[in-house]
Order: C-alpha cells, then structure tokens, then sequence
C-alpha cells in the first residue's frame, strides 16, 4: 500500500475550492511548510483553515491569506502577541473580509480528537463563565459546569513528520508533534509531508506516533532551515 | 497617586524567587509568559518537573548556540533543552494534563484579579480585538491546575489597581486564583475574602491596601516577603 506522491504539488492537487483544512504546527515548530506553499500555488479559495495560529511562526499561512485564499479561520492563538503588529489576517478580519472562531487550546484539539473518534460532541469545564461560554449550552455533571463543545472533522491535513514509511506510519521529532496526531486522525485525507520516507519495516513499530491508517498520502521534503521566533516574519517565504 | 513613583516594592525576579520558594519538591509546573517565565531561573537543584503546554516534561532552560533545535521549542516559542526523563506527546495529551487536574502549581499573569479567584489575562478590551484574541492553552489550564498562582504587577501602567471587587475584562476563568504574588505583597484568597500574608520590605499593609481595590484582611503573622 504504496501512499507516497512525487511532490508537494501532486499531492494538494485536487483540493477544490471551499475545503476545510487542519493545519498542524506550534507557531514555527512543526507546520507543514512545503504543502502549505503547494496550496498557494494550486490556488483553491473560499478555504477554512483550522491552526493555532496563522500567520504567527507558522509564515506560510499569509501566501494564503495574502492570496485571497482564506475564508474562514478557526484558532486557538490567532494573533501577533502585541496588538500593535497585527498579521494579515487580523487586518482582513479588522475589515471583515474573513471571520474567525476562537477555541481554548484544550477546546479546539478536543473537537478534532472528538471528530477523528467519530463523537459528535464533548462537555468541558474549560471557558465556564467566560467569553466561550456565550450561546452555548451547558450541563451540571456531578456538581461540575460543563460547557457543550461540537466535534471538528476537516475535509484534508497538513502534516510535517520526521520520520515516516511508505505506508503513512508516522513519527514525530520532539516539540514538532504538537497538534499534528490529532489532526491527522480527523481529517478525510491527511496529507504528510516528511523529512524522511523510509520503506515498510525500517522504523521501530514500537516508535510509531500515528498509524498509517490515519493517513493518505505522503511526500518526501527536505529538512527546512527554520528560524525560532514570532515576532518577526523572515524576509523570503 | 503622587506616591506611585516610590512605592516599587521587589523586582520581578525577586516575585519569582519567592514563588519558587511557595511551590514543593515533586511538583509538577506550568509556568506562563511573563514572570511566570523567571520561576524557571530559580529552580536549579530543585525537584520539579515543568510541563510544557507544547508537549514536553522536563523542559530545561533556554537552549543557546549549538543546544538550539528548531523542533525543540516551548510555548512562546523560545528554544528549550530537554533535561534527564524528559518526554514528549501530542498537544491532546498535554491539555489532558492541564484540564485533567495533573498540574499541580500552574504560575500565571494576569491583567486583572478579582477578590473571589476570578482572574481576566487574556484580552485587553481597548485592544480593539474585540471577542476573538489569544486564549491559548490559559483557560484550559486555569480550570484544572490543582493550585493556580498569579504573578503580576501590583499596578498597571497607568497606576490603577489590578486587584479588584469584580474583573471588568473578560475572564479567563472564575474562582480559581488561590495566591496573588506581586511586587508590594503575597495575598491569599479565601472565602472569607483577600487575606494579606506578606508585604514587600519597606511596604506597609496601609499602602497595600491604597493600591487594592477590595479590603484586605491583614494576617495576624503578616511578615515581610522574605527570599
């Protein structure tokens, strides 16, 4: 069961207009960079992008979001820290070109693991008395406030690997795990880019972070050179 | 007002040595942005381990030169080093750890504090972002660590007080500040209301309280902050 596709640009091909899209990554560790650029590339709007953040650290979201390309964004952190050097998509949101849903962190990878569990919705503590909590049902559990929280199941995901076999079993380096797992598992097709595709049998079964099953396809990339930091976006993308 | 520029009580390190001191041998730790940040400085030697909400155990300190990895980050996306039994997962995993009470001491800033645990550090409403802003992993965290701690400022910029009767900015969370530790005094909050264990050297309880909106009720032992 061979998944692997010839490049980045094949393997976002057929991604039309108005999917929804889970991208993985923690600011600039993790994120699925080469695919993210392909999607640019192949042009596809009206899309929904689900990200911690975008276009903080992850810098490949803003070909998107500079492109027109982005309709819908839904976060956990979506903005610069400092409100004084917003991102291109605060600026779009600013001018109501695009709309945003924002999730606590524990919220918003719950309604992905929900979504892959094939759940349709959880109770969390999490945003009880808060902002989150506005039109939302809730329930006593227990003694306990809960809030309703719906699951999320993306059309597609992007997901940068370290380590991965032709049958899509995956493994993650450190830090760069992150949202990845959850979101592969949610997603209709899940997309891996990988720093390393090795054939059947060469890594450790024991090792593996997410099992090929979660995964359609995959694409070899090289290892990025990446900058820490998000203050300030690099100067070439 | 007039006295602001010279009530400075201690620096921001001494805050978080002095949160290093309240926090036990085997706990685990999330510490926040800000001065929450500095209590790492001060746990060298110290059986401690710090979750970061990224997804990693036993986050060392900031990586520098040839330690950086670029896969090997905290959440505010500075280089950390790992140090021995450090582990890493998914960030599913470490929100289980945050909201299912495996924090033992989370450490915290805040904007706003209220007398009943309520606490707002998430949005600035004349930020101009409106209802959307940056909640991260803070609410998730603010709900299930075991022990929640705030480091801040006594006072903002513009010399109002931070502790108040009712949070005016959105809340991260209700109900669930158990210490405020500042630069003038460590308060407790009880049911009974903001009880005041500690004030800066040279601070009195009645400047404390100047600069805090809701009575406090002043300890019997109150002691000066010792680190």
């Amino acid at each position: 069961m061979d998944k692997t596709f010839p490049n980045p640009e094949a393997a976002v091909a057929d991604i039309p207009d108005g999917a929804s899209i889970a991208f993985g990554g923690f600011f600039t560790c993790g994120s699925p960079i080469y695919l993210t650029r392909a999607l640019a590339g192949q042009g596809a709007r009206n899309l929904t992008v689900i990200s911690q953040t975008i276009g903080v650290g992850n810098w490949e979201l803003n070909l998107l979001v500079n492109n027109r390309q982005v309709k819908h964004a839904i976060c956990n952190y979506p903005f610069a820290r400092s409100a004084s050097k917003s991102s291109p998509f605060e600026k779009q949101l600013h001018n109501d070109e695009v709309t945003c849903d924002v999730y606590p962190m524990g919220t918003f990878i719950e309604k992905l693991r929900a979504g892959a569990a094939g759940l349709g919705a959880f109770y969390t503590p999490t945003g009880v008395g808060t902002i989150v909590a506005e039109g939302k049902e809730t329930r006593i559990i227990n003694g306990k406030e809960y809030l309703l929280e719906f699951a999320l199941k993306p059309d597609y995901a992007f997901i940068h690997a370290w380590k991965t076999d032709k049958h899509g079993n995956v493994i993650f380096h450190k830090t760069a795990q992150n949202y990845n797992p959850e979101m592969a598992k949610s997603a209709n097709i899940t997309i891996v880019e990988s720093e390393n595709l090795v054939e059947p049998g060469e890594l450790d079964p024991n090792a593996i972070h997410l099992p090929g099953i979660f995964v359609e396809r995959v694409v070899k990339v090289a290892r990025p050179r990446i900058q820490i930091g998000i203050e300030t976006a690099p100067e070439e993308l | 007002m007039s006295k602001l520029g010279e009530i400075k009580g201690i620096t921001r390190e001494l805050i978080a040595l002095r949160i290093a001191q309240e926090i036990p041998d085997g706990s685990y730790v999330n510490l926040g942005i800000g001065i929450p940040t500095l209590v790492s400085n001060w746990i060298e030697g110290r059986d401690m381990i710090l979750q970061a909400e990224i997804g990693m155990l036993n986050c060392g300190p900031i990586a520098e030169g040839n330690d950086v990895d670029q896969d090997c980050i905290n959440a505010s996306c500075q280089p950390v080093t790992e140090v021995p039994g450090a582990c890493y997962f998914s960030d599913c995993e470490s929100m289980i750890m945050l909201r299912g009470g495996f924090i033992d001491y989370a450490v915290l800033g805040a904007l706003q504090v209220a007398e009943n645990g309520d606490f707002a550090g998430w949005n600035i409403p004349s930020s101009g972002r409106g209802k959307i802003g940056n909640i991260g992993g803070s609410m998730d965290l603010a709900v299930g660590a075991k022990n929640l701690y705030i480091a801040m400022e006594h006072i903002n910029n513009t010399g109002e007080p931070k502790i108040l009767k009712r949070c005016s900015y959105p809340l991260t969370a209700r109900g669930v500040v158990k210490k405020i530790f500042t630069n003038l005094a460590v308060i407790e909050v009880t049911p009974e209301g903001l009880v005041l264990r500690e004030v800066a050297p040279g601070i009195s309880a009645e400047e404390v309280q100047s600069l805090t909106e809701p009575g406090l009720i002043i300890a019997r032992d109150l002691k000066e902050i010792s680190v």
